[in-house]
């Protein structure tokens, strides 16, 4: 039904935009949960989860009760889910979007007979011409011959119905689960000394490594909990300028947040994870130009931790004319060494500051001005070069309009980058030349 | 970058040090050093300063080498320098440090370019410079009377294993290469006589 339509019936309806990601998450969370059910847990479409509860039942005290207390604690967590238990997933899917229920052993076609066909997670147009002819049950389909079943309808039909009923297997292939990147470590005495938690932080880290080897992972970001005798707990975290799992050198960076916690009483547990892992393929160890790259990756992450990561940028070429958009201020340990592209046009100046007017201009371009407080007089000018603002951007320095540059050599020396703004007369100064 | 002072010339930096550079051409006199100097480069510069090295104007091939580092605090700031300094990778370090370098700091300074093998380049205003420091120069650029040349004006006027000098140099700013550009002056002797 369209939104339009449901407001006209319901004035009153009050709707919210879905959030799939969220949802999905939320549906992992659950599926994670159901593991306390059985075995294999997969989700089954974007809105429901199928266990495989064969020989769990008893467990529970039979398939009622399982279901009873699956209901049970979900009422309590404040979920509205409907369950059913069949002997095929597909009779237990149809079932438990149509009502849920228990159908018993041997009994799947009285049990999902009533169901319309639409239950056999067939497509629309499929269940249209079904019901065009009549068969708009399952009990319908499921005393018809298979062959002109498949030759009116196509194979997907038969086959969702023959795994409804079981004459075809349906396994439930639960997906694996995303590894953990978390250690930890309980201490029968608590400790207090720095080289005792760093001693405990490079066997964590030992660990934590060797797991993220094994799945060809590198860590971003890395967080240290400790936790005090008195409940308490204190956090270390740091970040790397490139994913890395080299225990030694990740170690070397906790140093200064491990320096700087208190203890109080004592530590008596640690927990190290990775909130943030990236992919990193296994390496050649050694090398000069490795070496190299790893220990400029320190010194970044080093710095980094200290003054922040948004403070260690690299320069980064940007299509724009306009000279404060022609390069990108970019985080260097998210982006990586790109060329600029090679020189061409009218020089630019080596350095770049926001636009200081000159006064006392004398002449188009000046002879004489003053900038700085200080007296120049125009040697040699070369220019004009017309740049126009981007009137795609609303840029509050580019509002006095079109900008003539002109590269102007001093007799006091300087070389100056200077503009005038013709539709808004005024010279500016916004950059020396090397 | 091995130290071979057969290659080395006047404006050469000793390597493992720290120098100053001082005058309104000192941003040019690093971007000069940085050009002769292979490896990443970083330039330590405060988080509120308004000049900022402009990607298209730099030297060929100093683009992708270089990163910038925008400490907020002056101590932060010679904490970055320190630490660049000790980092064996780095061939160049500049730093535009904005109160004047005590002497601790500068012998600190020194010590870490030794530790890490690093040449260092303070860019200091007028008279903020250490004691501590190897060399430092004065730089200023030159009005050319040769529409074709871009003349700096680099005199060394301090320099702690050395003589100090005064060399004008004709560089344009996108690449190494340079021309030194020959002072007249007043001869202090005589002419070898013709033979």
């Amino acid at each position: 039904m369209p939104l339009a339509d449901a407001r006209a019936i319901c004035p009153d309806l009050a709707t919210r935009p879905a959030d799939l990601p969220r949802e999905a998450a939320a549906l992992a969370t659950l599926r994670r949960w159901a593991g306390r059910y059985a075995p294999m847990v997969a989700t089954d479409g974007a809105d429901g989860l199928i266990a495989d509860i064969s020989g769990v039942a008893h467990l529970f005290g039979g398939e009622e009760d399982l279901r009873a207390d699956l209901q049970a604690r979900l009422d309590r967590a404040g979920l509205a889910a409907v369950s059913a238990i069949a002997g095929t997933r597909g009779a237990a899917s149809a079932l438990a979007r149509h009502g849920g229920g228990i159908v018993p052993d041997g009994a799947l076609v009285q049990g999902i007979g009533r169901l319309p066909v639409a239950a056999l997670r067939i497509d629309h147009a499929t269940a249209e011409a079904l019901a065009r002819v009549g068969l708009a049950r399952i009990a319908d389909l499921a005393g018809l011959p298979r062959a002109p079943l498949a030759r009116r309808f196509g194979p997907g039909l038969v086959l969702r119905l023959d795994q409804a009923l079981g004459a075809q297997a349906e396994p439930v292939a639960a997906e694996p689960e995303p590894p953990h990147f978390g250690v930890r470590m309980t201490l029968p005495e608590p400790i207090g000394l720095q080289a005792d938690v760093m001693a405990g932080l490079a066997r964590l880290l030992d660990r934590l490594c060797a797991k993220l080897a094994l799945h060809h992972r590198g860590a971003r970001r890395l967080r240290l909990e400790l936790r005090r005798v008195d409940s308490g707990t204190a956090e270390v975290e740091i970040g790397l300028a490139r994913p890395m799992r080299d225990a030694a050198r990740i170690a070397a960076l906790f140093a200064r947040g491990v320096d700087e916690i208190d203890a109080g009483f004592g530590i008596d547990a640690l927990r190290l994870t990775a909130p943030v892992t990236e992919p990193m393929a296994p390496e050649q160890t050694g090398g000069a130009t490795i070496r190299h790259e790893d220990a400029l990756a320190d010194l970044l992450s080093s710095v980094g931790n200290r003054i922040g990561f948004d403070r260690v940028l690299r320069l980064l070429p940007a299509e724009s004319l306009i000279p404060e958009r022609s390069f990108l201020l970019a985080p260097a340990a998210y982006s990586a060494p790109s060329a600029p592209p090679p020189r061409s046009g009218p020089p630019r100046p080596v350095t770049l500051f926001p636009p200081e007017p000159v006064s006392h201009a004398s002449g188009h371009p000046p002879a004489t001005f003053r900038w700085r407080r200080m007296r120049f007089s125009t040697l040699r000018a070369t220019g004009p070069e017309r740049i126009a603002p981007e009137w795609w951007f609303d840029d509050p320095a580019w509002r006095s309009g079109l900008r003539d540059y002109w590269r102007i050599e001093t007799q006091q020396g300087p070389r100056l980058w200077l503009f005038h703004t013709p539709q808004n007369p005024g010279w500016c100064v916004q950059g020396e030349f090397a | 970058m091995r130290f071979d002072p057969a290659n080395a010339d006047a404006l050469t930096l000793a390597p493992a040090r720290v120098h100053e550079a001082m005058g309104r051409g000192r941003r040019a006199f690093a971007l000069f050093q940085a050009a002769r100097h292979p490896g990443p480069l970083i330039w330590i510069l405060p988080a509120h300063a308004p000049e900022m090295p402009m990607l298209a104007g730099l030297p060929r091939g100093l683009g992708e080498r270089l990163h910038l580092l925008r400490p907020a605090g002056e101590t932060d700031l010679l904490w970055c320098v320190e630490e660049a300094l000790r980092a064996a990778p780095v061939g160049l370090v500049i730093a535009e440090p904005e109160k004047p370098l005590s002497l601790t700091a500068g012998r600190r300074l020194q010590l870490a370019a030794e530790a890490g093998r690093t040449a260092g380049l303070m860019l200091i205003r007028e008279d903020a410079g250490s004691n501590a420091t190897q060399t430092r120069w004065l730089c200023e650029p030159q009005a050319s009377p040769d529409p074709d040349s871009t003349l700096h004006r680099w005199p060394r006027i301090k320099n702690k294993s050395g003589t100090c000098g005064s060399w004008i140099v004709n560089w344009h700013g996108a690449t190494a290469a340079f021309h030194l550009v020959p002072e007249a002056g007043e001869r202090q002797q005589p002419a070898e006589p013709p033979r």
